[in-house]
């Protein structure tokens, strides 16, 4: 994956609009969180081929770190923390968000085609 | 000597991590070893350390590392299909006959698996107590020994010294090949080790002195 590039990805979002497309969306602090920090607690959670359709896709971000907002008939998808970005198999949209050890921590990616299950 | 060992973790690098030098001492002996790998890990958050990876080319990869590490460790593998972070929610009786038509074929005479609620991650406490509750359901004389490894804080303290006790050293460089043969993982992973410990210490001294030893507990029936 790349460091985003917004208007790139904001050209790639806006293909996908008012499309049946499948959301992969995903966080999380790894399944040993609370077993390396006593502190920390763990916390994750995933949707895979979620077949939705979204008419409003905007990409917003301060160079680093992006949010991504995708505006459905009834509701909303969201992710935050996203950094990199790469286009999966010639037309699936991987973003993700990776910390400095360089482990995710976010994903949110965009296919028309479902993703491999 | 052992007749046949079947190793039955969830995911690629936790034979590795957790039972290399067991493995490679059993080999070492003639004992064959057949890895029953449950997952690929494809749900993983170390991507490689600076990134190679991501969510949808992972599985691909820790399979390919999956296979490397088992040629390094000279053992035969079979995986067995399941997805990384669902074994909980799968029919456990279901998953413990799908072990059990293995070990019916292969009749080891020793299984090492998790020890069920005292391995830390749910894929591992699952398949762990998927894996005793497959050895139950065998004839009690046809049942190999089943050898559990905790992994939790606080396991000692609540289960007591494990009757197995590997030290390892003296093979910890085919152990640590074996790590490193899950390129994707064995960074992160060691890593967090080296987060706890002060300065830079080579990450191979993080392992030695983390898992040199491998620990099992004999299973009672």
């Amino acid at each position: 994956m790349k460091p985003i590039e917004l208007e790139k990805v904001q050209k790639i979002i806006d293909g996908f609009k008012n499309k049946e497309v499948y959301v992969h969306l995903e966080t999380t602090n790894g399944a040993y969180a609370s077993h390396i920090n006593k502190k920390a607690y763990n916390v994750g959670a995933y949707i895979r081929n979620a077949k939705v359709s979204f008419n409003q896709a905007k990409i917003v971000g301060n160079g680093k770190s992006y949010r991504v907002g995708l505006k459905m008939e009834m509701g909303w998808i969201y992710a935050e923390g996203l950094t990199d970005w790469t286009i999966h198999e010639d037309s699936k949209l991987l973003m993700a968000g990776h910390d400095r050890e360089g482990r995710l921590m976010v994903s949110l990616q965009i296919s028309e085609t479902p993703f491999s299950y | 000597m052992e007749k046949h060992v079947v190793v039955i973790y969830p995911h690629p690098d936790d034979e590795s991590f957790g039972a290399a030098g067991t493995i490679a001492k059993f080999r070492e002996e003639g004992v064959p070893v057949t890895y029953l790998c449950g997952t690929l890990g494809e749900m993983g958050r170390n991507m490689g350390s600076p990134i190679f990876a991501n969510r949808e080319t992972l599985p691909d990869i820790r399979k390919k590392e999956l296979i490397d590490a088992c040629e390094i460790l000279d053992m035969d593998l079979k995986m067995l299909g399941y997805r990384d972070k669902t074994i909980e929610f799968e029919d456990r009786n279901q998953i413990a006959l799908d072990l059990k038509s293995y070990l019916d074929k292969i009749k080891p005479s020793l299984v090492i698996t998790h020890y069920p609620d005292y391995a830390v991650h749910p894929d591992h406490n699952a398949l762990g107590a998927a894996a005793i509750e497959a050895v139950r359901l065998m004839p009690s004389e046809d049942r190999p020994i089943v050898w559990a490894q905790a992994i939790s804080n606080d396991y000692e303290e609540v289960l007591g010294k494990p009757e197995i006790e590997n030290d390892i050293t003296a093979i910890f460089d085919k152990k640590m090949d074996a790590i490193l043969a899950h390129a994707s993982q064995a960074q992160g992973v060691l890593g967090q080790r080296r987060d706890e410990a002060s300065g830079d210490i080579d990450l191979k001294e993080i392992a030695k002195h983390n898992m040199g030893i491998e620990r099992f507990y004999i299973w009672k029936y």
